[in-house]
């Protein structure tokens, strides 16, 4: 199998290699790239859009429909791996508890204490001792990161970001209180409930807003079709619409975000994590 | 001789990523351990998304596409000549969220089929397939 | 509305499958309803737009507002609405007999299947009608992604064969990606009109050959072109039998949809077979692709692996019809795709049904089947007579067209695997249908009346095979309006006839 891979793998390589020496040189001015279909995005982007970072322009709205698949496709690998891993009906299994005056460990064998008890604490089966400082830093920082990420996502279209930074950054502070913590915190903060309820809500409103813009009779994601409910003219309301679906990006990855993480790290029984 | 070194500075770093991309695949292909057979699928994405990257450059000084302020609508025109262009990276952003996805589809494949068959080495998965 | 059809039929199952994903945590008996109504919709849309095309020719719909190529733009002329009919109208059929099987083998994930099938049908119809070569890329991993999880649904050796499927079919999508990075290096532009307006100014650069070479051995890797078919039975084998007959006749035929695309409208036809010397070589392979499916399929002992590697040989067909370089075979393929949808789709739905009565698959255990299930199994033997090639049903047809392009091409060699294969594939039906049939006499004790009660699939589950096994009979025998009408157009006038 490995010599077959080196062969397969050389003579691919050889061909792409020499297929190269047809190429524009490397950042020439005038390659077909960069002559032929991009400089009206960076010619136009400020009058027909409204919006200074051309990246996000072109991604939200000239090929815009591609940046709803995007979202879709990972929609699609949230609801995988819940698909494919959790666990919904378990058997009873064993239970760590600490009793917290005493600092007594009781392992209790398919059965379970009541989960908001006072005396009683539920500690992993692979237990590590409580460290104050990690703990309160990581709960003193988690509000500044959302914060940073908001700002992330409202402000993609003056500086680099957008919905899907802004997103991961959103899902990250949650799976920062997972690992400092432990993962039944992080659960507790956004149930799984609250969770796969805000993955399609977010990609709702992104494919919402375009099928708005189909109603108020433009075409599917044709923002300025917006215009009329806004009330502002056809290229502020693209911005609007540009800012309106991030949004939407950035509620599905920071969802898709969690979900992986909680279904992967506890392998679906959605416990105990790292 | 001297005339490899233009053709060398001009396109080296398409070759870099080629290289990047074929360790990528035969990692893919002849690695026996599911794990390592992953890190390989996200070496060959990623080599592709520095390929696309790389060939939005333009020298001369280019600067990030994001149009300075005071510029368009009815001010100074822009000159493309002045950003990078911007569609590469528009499009490997939607690149990198589907790596990312098919890497969490993947692990969560790869997370089932070691609570069957308790190794991830895939001759060892074949053995046990063909005893059963 | 009515312009808005191209929109709508990819909105209408992806606003449904969030709305599903959301019944599935709200109130799960709305699961179901939900996706029959998403689905339907699609299937509803794509019938008008396909009558549309008909009256109006090619439709183009600009996505966003923006013309192409700054925009994406949907290009549907008849070969897209075919095939999009196709694919809308069979996922719809199969949606409705999947209700008792899911509840049987996963009931409580319920929600998350009915969504990952809606995604599904939303990234098969989306590579169909898209007119944006990058559209095609993220649409093809929206359907990979789902069939990926869909696959790895049924238990046992499923996550396994799912992971193999998903490394070869992750190769597959970014060696498709590398060639349209290597046609935007060279023409700047991603719409595939606008590609192939530019194209023969620079044609015999070997950027442009490199980059056919790495689109068409990405598509194939995905359509399961022998030698790059070995994700193919192991992952249709162990999914459950709800998510085979989505997947199986679909996916396969979507790609082959892809390659023909490739061919006739971004890379143009003199550029293939007058410049690039291969299309020997493809029909050889396709040769070796329908020998080796044949002979694999006779070593096998289930028959849902049997019917895996009967849609290998089929692939080999439709691609080295579409390679022979004339217009009969270039039908032939294109009909071929409708064909096998069908054909396939009856098989796999009859599988589906056995296995919910009976709970396996293997020959030993279908003895019988004909007194127990005996309107499943007609309709099996009607698949089983079109895949043979007996006219009126459809199969013979479209392997008509492809030996008549095989004479004029002078690929005898295609032609001979075309009736070798024709012959394996009596063997083979008729070693199944001995089976079902006289299986139980040794046990009958001679009264010659069938002892077993009839305990016939539900209905759910048999009226969707009785529909699709009427269809192929009927299809058969308007072969001749839907060629004139449907086929012809589109084979450009470069083709000899």
């Amino acid at each position: 199998m490995k010599t077959a891979g080196l062969i397969i793998v050389v003579l691919a390589g050889a061909i792409l290699l020499y297929a190269t020496r047809d190429f524009p040189p490397w950042g020439a001015p005038d390659s077909p790239a960069s002559t032929h279909v991009s400089p009206r995005y960076l010619q136009k982007s400020m009058e027909e859009t409204a919006v200074p970072n051309v990246v996000t322009s072109v991604l939200a709205d000239y090929r815009g429909f591609d940046t709803m698949f995007e979202t879709t496709v990972i929609f699609c690998a949230g609801i995988g791996c819940f698909a494919l891993l959790r666990i919904l009906r378990r058997k009873p299994e064993d239970r760590y508890y600490r009793h917290i005056a005493t600092e007594i460990t009781l392992h209790l064998k398919g059965g379970k204490l009541p989960e908001k008890s006072r005396e009683f604490e539920r500690i992993d089966t692979l237990w590590t001792p409580y460290d104050l400082i990690i703990k309160t830093m990581c709960r003193i920082l988690v509000p500044f990161i959302q914060l940073f990420a908001l700002y992330v996502i409202a402000h993609g279209h003056h500086s680099p970001g957008g919905g899907f930074q802004g997103g991961v950054i959103l899902g990250a502070s949650m799976i920062l209180v997972a690992i400092s913590h432990n993962m039944r915190t992080a659960i507790g903060r956004i149930s799984e409930k609250t969770d796969n309820l805000l993955m399609p809500t977010g990609v709702f409103i992104y494919a919402g807003i375009g099928t708005l813009c189909l109603i108020l009779g433009a075409n599917f994601l044709d923002y300025s079709g917006l215009s009329t409910i806004l009330f502002s003219g056809p290229i502020m309301a693209r911005s609007h619409g540009i800012f309106g679906v991030e949004i939407g990006v950035g509620i599905t990855v920071m969802a898709v975000m969690i979900s992986i993480y909680n279904n992967l790290a506890s392998a679906g029984k959605q416990d105990e994590g790292l | 001789m001297t005339d490899l070194i233009p053709v060398i500075v001009a396109k080296y770093n398409y070759w870099l990523y080629i290289v990047l991309m074929m360790i990528g695949l035969y990692a893919m292909i002849a690695k026996n351990n599911l794990i390592k057979k992953l890190v390989g699928m996200n070496i060959f994405q990623t080599s592709i998304i520095l390929f696309y990257v790389s060939m939005g450059c333009k020298t001369g000084g280019a600067t990030i596409p994001i149009i300075q302020h005071g510029l368009g609508v009815g001010h100074h025109a822009i000159d493309p000549a002045h950003y990078v262009n911007p569609l590469p990276h528009v499009l490997m952003l939607t690149a990198i969220v589907v790596s990312v996805s098919t890497f969490g589809v993947a692990v969560a494949l790869a997370i089932k089929i070691y609570q069957r068959h308790k190794t991830l080495e895939e001759d060892e998965i074949l053995a046990q397939s063909r005893e059963r | 509305m009515n312009d808005h059809y191209p929109a709508l039929l990819i909105i209408s199952p992806l606003l449904f499958s969030y709305l599903t994903s959301a019944a599935a945590w709200i109130r799960k008996g709305l699961c179901y309803p939900l996706a029959v109504v998403g689905s339907g919709l699609s299937a509803w849309f794509s019938v008008w737009l396909f009558a549309n095309v008909l009256q109006k020719g090619t439709i183009e719909y600009r996505l966003g507002g923006w013309e192409a190529p700054w925009g994406i733009g949907y290009r549907v002329d008849t070969l897209n609405g075919l095939v999009l009919t196709v694919v809308s109208v069979l996922a719809f059929i199969n949606l409705v007999s999947t209700r008792r099987s899911v509840a049987a083998e996963f009931p409580e994930k319920e929600g998350a299947f009915y969504t990952l099938y809606l995604l599904f049908i939303v990234g098969l119809v989306g590579m169909t009608v898209t007119g944006d070569l990058f559209n095609l890329y993220v649409l093809l991993e929206v359907a990979s992604l789902t069939s990926y999880a869909l696959i790895a649904l049924g238990g046992g050796r499923a996550p396994l064969a799912s992971l193999n499927y998903l490394f070869m079919g992750t190769i597959g999508g970014c060696f498709y990606l590398l060639g349209v990075g290597y046609l935007y290096i060279m023409t700047g532009s991603l719409n595939m009109a606008d590609v192939a307006s530019l194209l023969p100014a620079i044609h015999t650069s070997s950027a442009v050959w490199v980059a056919f070479t790495f689109c068409m051995v990405g598509v194939g890797l995905k359509m399961a072109f022998f030698p790059l078919h070995v994700w193919l039975p192991n992952a249709y084998t162990y999914a459950p039998s709800a998510v085979s007959s989505l997947i199986a006749p679909l996916m396969t035929k979507v790609m082959v949809y892809v390659m023909i695309r490739l061919m006739i409208s971004v890379f143009s036809l003199d550029f293939i077979f007058g410049y690039l010397k291969v299309a020997d070589p493809m029909v050889w392979l396709s040769v070796l692709a329908i020998i080796m499916g044949a002979l694999l399929a006779l070593a096998q002992k289930n028959l849902k692996r049997m019917f895996c590697y009967i849609i290998v040989s089929e692939i080999g067909y439709m691609v080295g019809g579409a390679w022979l370089g004339n217009a009969a075979g270039m039908t032939g393929a294109i009909l071929h795709i409708l064909n096998d949808a069908l054909m396939t789709i009856t098989l796999f739905l009859a599988a589906g049904n056995i296995y919910y009565k009976i709970n396996g698959l293997e020959f030993h255990q279908l003895r019988g089947l004909f007194h127990r299930m005996p309107l499943t199994m007609a309709c099996f033997v009607t698949a089983a007579l079109s895949i043979i090639g007996v006219p009126p049903t459809c199969g013979f047809f479209s392997k008509w067209y492809l030996i008549t392009g095989a004479l004029q091409a002078g690929q005898y060699g295609f032609l001979a695997a075309l009736l070798f294969s024709s012959l394996v594939n009596v063997i083979l039906f008729f070693r199944v249908i001995e089976i079902s049939y006289y299986g139980d006499m040794q046990h009958a004790h001679g009264h010659g009346s069938p002892s077993e009660p009839r305990t016939e699939a539900p209905a759910t589950m048999l009226t969707p095979l009785l529909i699709v096994s009427t269809g192929l009979v009927i299809i058969g025998m308007y072969t001749g309006t839907i060629v004139t009408t449907l086929i012809d157009p589109i084979i450009p006038a470069a083709l000899a006839r």
